[in-house]
């Protein structure tokens, strides 16, 4: 897994709560069997038309967010169906980082095992930091794993929580199953308590 | 062997304390998973990982597969004409070939959605640790097993290990008060629910469901509810097993056998939430005045009674301004005006079937209230049961003849519109009264409009070709 120290990005504001993951990828797209290649499906029943034609209202589709790398959203994102392409398509996209004020579970959990950081913030700070971002044009953030803190040009720190394991596993790139691979000795105890064979 | 002294503990909690295979000083648990179920859809990529890494899965015998998502509804005879869904179906074939675990096939007899197909096969059990790659997975926690929807690399480190790391969640206790009224089903209970904990609500919680609301329903009534604990955003839900419980399970396919039934039973016994047990927290509802629940937005906390009305946004307030666009937004692109009355809402389609409500409860509940009667002329009906056996058992019952007769098509098993992987979908704007569990934006199809419901209410609103009170019906 690609590992997370520190990341800089332009910030896209999507200011709406419980973008559920059938927005993130519909459906049509995951009767795909590779984890890549699905950053062209992302969000796209709200970037394309019925017609298929670009819908230049959606946030992504504005020329200014071209290269945004962090997003920014409100309550409840990655809420709904357990599709991991939620954030395969988001890291395919070139996405590094979402910011919200709360996750889905599953969503939040898919993230960490892609080497996408879901930042949880406050209401007051998410909303700090959509009136910046609407109002600094080309806003920038500096999200920084080691420090568990996120940071601008303009003297705005905030710091998040994470716990440590998924802080340690996602700055090192490490992979679970080779961690838990480390611990059979335990499994066979347990197994052998259990009468599993 | 020692016995360690527990204080009062949740069932919840009885079932993680016995799944633990290694508790990090972190606060990261190693948990064995006992069962893990798969589809078409949330594996491929899974298998193709362990294949990668040179691994195997553990323990074949604890994994078992079905095609549910993406098989069309009729005309199984002839072979999947969407090439990408067959592909998706052919690699879940090879896949348990390769690696030895049990399918269900498209043409088995016992095929069927995955929450439905565990339960009546008998895998799913009272204190087992249950894990598949769907968020539905909730619904095998109306046995009292902790069951939960996980993503593809779980679903890949589960293959490879049998257990999982995960976080203790905390404990909620949601309890209600009052009888369930005429005309109101497990579904109207779990959306009422739903509407009051709001989608996030449930977060970060472990919710069982507890009292005589939730004991009083049979088995497809308290998968019904469990099912959709997730769309409060919860983990997992569950309700204590009882006799009804014990009495489902047996002679089921996986079953524990007349041998070692008793002692099955007593282990069951055990697993209910202690006197004097502590939730981090508790909720009740009064339900005994609530009516039939139909959505009238994107999530399925956008919910209201059957003789209320779209609601103005500017009324809505909790977090304020948040909300209030949520609303707008929802109104807006489900073609509704605030203040329209809830059985003024004309419908094109109606679904009845889904991991919700596809059980021959479900379709028993429909079926009687539209017994005799006809379709409205514009609207079309699916009636897709959720297993094989369902199918079967509600032909026997002649259900499938009122159906028929009423006008509804009568389909083969599977997902179907629920996600409309399949050729079963919604054009835009479309709209459709659906028994399913989720009615976000496009779920069944681009632009499609989707209300929830309960069967009976989706059953006489296919009569009528709006939505109707079933009370009044």
């Amino acid at each position: 897994m690609k590992p997370f120290t520190i990341h800089t990005g332009l910030v896209i504001p999507m200011d709406r709560s419980d973008v559920d993951t059938d927005q993130l990828v519909p459906k049509q797209f995951l009767k795909r069997v590779e984890r890549t290649g699905l950053g062209q499906f992302l969000f796209y029943d709200w970037r394309f038309k019925n017609d298929g034609s670009v819908n230049p209202d959606f946030e992504l589709n504005r020329p200014e967010y071209k290269d945004a790398t962090i997003l920014l959203a409100r309550k409840n994102f990655g809420c709904g169906s357990s599709r991991e392409h939620a954030p395969w398509a988001l890291m395919d996209y070139g996405f590094r980082v979402v910011i919200a004020s709360s996750f889905a579970d599953i969503f939040y959990n898919n993230s960490f095992k892609n080497g996408l950081l879901p930042v949880r913030l406050l209401e007051k700070e998410v909303e700090l930091l959509f009136q910046k971002a609407n109002k600094e044009k080309g806003y920038k953030l500096t999200v920084d794993l080691e420090q568990r803190e996120v940071r601008d040009d303009f003297g705005t720190k905030i710091s998040f929580e994470i716990d440590q394991f998924r802080q340690n596993n996602l700055l090192k790139g490490l992979d679970d199953i080779d961690l838990t691979m480390k611990k059979e000795a335990e499994i066979k105890a347990y197994e052998a308590k259990h009468g599993i064979k | 062997m020692s016995t360690i002294i527990y204080p009062p503990r949740t069932m919840f909690r009885k079932i993680w304390d016995s799944h633990v295979v290694s508790d990090d000083p972190n606060g990261d648990v190693l948990l064995y998973i006992d069962l893990q179920l798969c589809h078409e859809v949330t594996s491929p990529q899974a298998f193709e990982g362990l294949r990668l890494a040179n691994r195997t899965v553990r323990h074949p015998s604890k994994v078992y597969a079905v095609v549910d998502h993406n098989v069309p509804t009729k005309d199984r005879d002839k072979p999947i004409e969407d090439q990408i869904a067959k592909t998706q179906i052919d690699l879940l074939r090879r896949n348990c070939n390769e690696f030895g675990i049990k399918l269900y096939d498209v043409n088995d007899p016992n095929q069927g959605v995955v929450h439905v197909v565990g339960p009546e096969r008998g895998l799913t059990q009272p204190g087992m640790t249950i894990v598949c790659g769907d968020s539905h997975t909730a619904t095998h926690g109306a046995f009292g097993a902790v069951a939960f929807g996980i993503g593809t690399s779980e679903v890949e480190h589960v293959l490879a290990t049998q257990t999982l790391r995960q976080k203790l969640p905390r404990t909620m206790l949601i309890k209600c008060n009052g009888k369930l009224p005429n005309g109101c089903f497990a579904k109207d209970l779990i959306l009422y629910i739903i509407g009051q904990m709001t989608t996030a609500g449930g977060a970060g919680y472990a919710a069982e469901f507890a009292g005589e609301v939730f004991s009083d329903l049979s088995m497809d009534g308290r998968m019904t509810v469990c099912n959709m604990a997730i769309e409060m955003g919860a983990r997992c839900g569950m309700i204590a097993p009882d006799q009804k419980t014990f009495n489902y399970l047996l002679g089921r396919d996986y079953a524990p056998d007349r041998n070692f039934w008793d002692t099955a039973i007593k282990q069951w016994k055990r697993l209910p939430t202690d006197d004097g047990a502590v939730f981090d927290k508790t909720v009740t509802f009064d339900i005994a005045n609530i009516a039939p629940q139909v959505t009238w937005g994107t999530t399925p906390a956008q919910v209201v009674g059957i003789d209320g009305v779209v609601p103005n946004p500017a009324d809505i307030g909790g977090n304020g301004d948040d909300n209030r666009k949520t609303a707008e937004a929802a109104i807006n692109y489900m073609g509704l005006e605030p203040g329209m009355k809830m059985t003024d809402i004309k419908l094109d389609t109606v679904f009845i079937g889904s991991c919700t409500n596809g059980r021959i409860e479900d379709l028993r509940a429909a079926a009687a209230v539209i017994k005799g009667r006809k379709k409205a002329d514009n609207v079309r009906v699916l009636v897709v049961p959720g297993s094989g056996p369902v199918k079967r058992q509600a032909e026997l019952e002649e259900l499938d003849k009122v159906f028929k007769n009423a006008g509804f098509e009568w389909r083969e098993p599977g997902c179907s519109m629920c996600l409309a992987m399949n050729p079963d979908q919604l054009s835009p704007k479309e709209r459709c009264a659906g028994t399913s569990n989720r009615n976000f934006e496009g779920r069944m199809g681009k632009n499609g409009r989707t209300h929830l419901c309960s069967p009976a209410t989706a059953a006489a609103s296919a009569i009528a070709g709006h939505f109707v009170d079933v009370r009044k019906f």
